[in-house]
């Protein structure tokens, strides 16, 4: 059955603009549709109420970009688990529901306009170590010539998951960074290619985050429930050992 | 190494470690003082030798204080530099969907407990200072000027839960603690990288630790509330 809605939707023209709080209603909305779909419906109306349309970050729309992000419900990509806002289905609502739609908030990621929120801060992250410096001459070696023990390129492909999409800051009340950066440092500390550079990339990824603005993480867990690709906090604890042994050898 | 608590991860480090301690601390904490409710003559007798001891009076207790202080002020400076990781708040928040009530409210729990040390301060550890260090009597009697007159730390024990104020105080600052604990237990392993197949086991332990110690502080003042 078809839903009609109201929604309260974070307005802000510009980065110096307060912003606010604004409602509107939609009509006939199918719960199979995605809440980005609903979203372009909104617009649609919007741009034939020669009003201006809601300012929101999208791409693939497949789940992979990481560039969907959305504050719903008081939830990051929404109520459902293992999503992000674009697989986010409308059946997850009911007809008459009103659903809250802000940006995600943290100093670190400054509102733009409306919804779209700079996430360059993760960016400028995995500049300072997420990588590993490698000689692409035309002499690299084949990947699958090192033998990778199963458990670690298990482990170290599941980190690989994160999208950097911003729901573990958006989600944590601190505004931590640290299931990102944890993810991140993982992806390569648990592989030989990695390990070369590890003391260097855990130091400078955790100096930029700091000065970037994140908070402290104090474990609540939310990150990794709200996380799109499920990754675990065991990354931030083995981000944690990485960082206090390089502490040590630095 | 050099400027660690400079960085987010330090801080935590160091919070977790002051943490450890404290938890340490709070198990033999209660060890000696359930020894109250089964024998008043083992309870002086350690009492009396944990209040003497030098390594404990001029080396152990310093660190515990250390402990303390720390662990309350990073916690307070901790949540000042959260607080400013995101100036705008949402307007509608489900932290219940992700977290525990107990993992978001962690300052809360923490400043209860500090206002609960104030009055246990209050209540023991400066009147113990003061008959030690300042009136100077450090035999640990009743009449120190009677040899036969017991030691007085059973009887001290005693008389401060005569009022029933004091117990309802005792007991909800308790029950703060085992809040704190049952999401700080195991948040302080992790914070020091421990997050591994034993975690599982870990997690029940904490349950048991953090309800249990706090229970049996509880039922050590309610014991002698009855009992005086």
């Amino acid at each position: 059955m078809d839903m009609n809605l109201t929604l309260k939707i974070w307005r802000q023209k510009n980065a110096s603009d307060k912003g606010s709080m604004v409602d509107y209603k939609v009509s006939d909305i199918s719960p199979d549709m995605s809440f980005l779909e609903m979203l372009d419906v909104l617009n649609e109306q919007l741009i034939n109420n020669d009003e201006e349309p809601v300012a929101f970050d999208h791409d693939c729309r497949e789940g992979i970009c990481g560039m969907c992000s959305l504050y719903i419900n008081g939830e990051a990509h929404g109520p459902d688990r293992g999503v992000t806002t674009c697989q986010l289905h409308m059946r997850m609502f009911k007809d008459g529901d009103t659903i809250t739609i802000e940006p995600f908030r943290a100093t670190a990621f400054p509102v733009v306009k409306d919804l779209i929120v700079d996430r360059s801060s993760f960016d400028r992250i995995q500049h300072a170590g997420g990588f590993i410096s490698v000689n692409t001459s035309g002499n690299t070696i084949d990947a699958n010539a090192t033998p990778i023990n199963k458990e670690d390129a298990d482990d170290a492909f599941s980190a690989a998951t994160c999208i950097g999409c911003g729901a573990c800051v958006a989600s944590c009340k601190n505004s931590s960074a640290m299931l990102f950066v944890g993810a991140k440092v993982s992806q390569f500390a648990l592989l030989p290619q990695g390990k070369i550079e590890a003391t260097d990339r855990v130091l400078n990824m955790v100096k930029q985050m700091d000065d970037e603005g994140f908070g402290n993480c104090t474990n609540t867990g939310a990150c990794e429930v709200e996380c799109p690709k499920g990754i675990s906090l065991e990354n931030i604890a083995r981000m944690n050992r990485e960082y206090l042994a390089a502490s040590l050898k630095g | 190494m050099s400027g660690i608590l400079n960085s987010s991860i330090g801080r935590k480090f160091a919070m977790a470690l002051s943490a450890l301690f404290l938890m340490f601390f709070l198990l033999q904490h209660f060890s000696i003082n359930i020894l109250s409710v089964f024998s008043p003559e083992t309870f002086n007798d350690v009492s009396h030798f944990m209040g003497t001891f030098p390594l404990v009076q001029y080396v152990l207790q310093p660190v515990l204080i250390f402990g303390v202080v720390f662990h309350f002020v990073m916690g307070f400076v901790l949540e000042i530099k959260n607080n400013k990781a995101r100036r705008i708040s949402y307007a509608k928040n489900n932290g219940g969907a992700n977290s525990s009530w107990m993992s978001r409210n962690m300052i809360w729990s923490g400043a209860a407990i500090l206002a609960f040390v104030c009055l246990h301060f209050y209540d023991f550890w400066f009147p113990e200072i003061n008959t030690k260090f300042i009136v100077g009597d450090m035999s640990g009697l009743i009449d120190p000027n009677n040899a036969e007159s017991g030691f007085r730390y059973y009887e001290e024990l005693q008389h401060k839960f005569v009022d029933l104020w004091r117990v309802v105080l005792y007991v909800v600052a308790f029950v703060f603690l085992a809040l704190h604990l049952l999401h700080g237990f195991d948040s302080a392993f992790q914070s020091v990288g421990a997050n591994n197949k034993y975690t599982k086991g870990l997690k029940r332990f904490s349950k048991i630790y953090a309800i249990g110690i706090p229970l049996g502080f509880i039922f050590i003042a309610v014991f002698h509330f009855l009992n005086h």
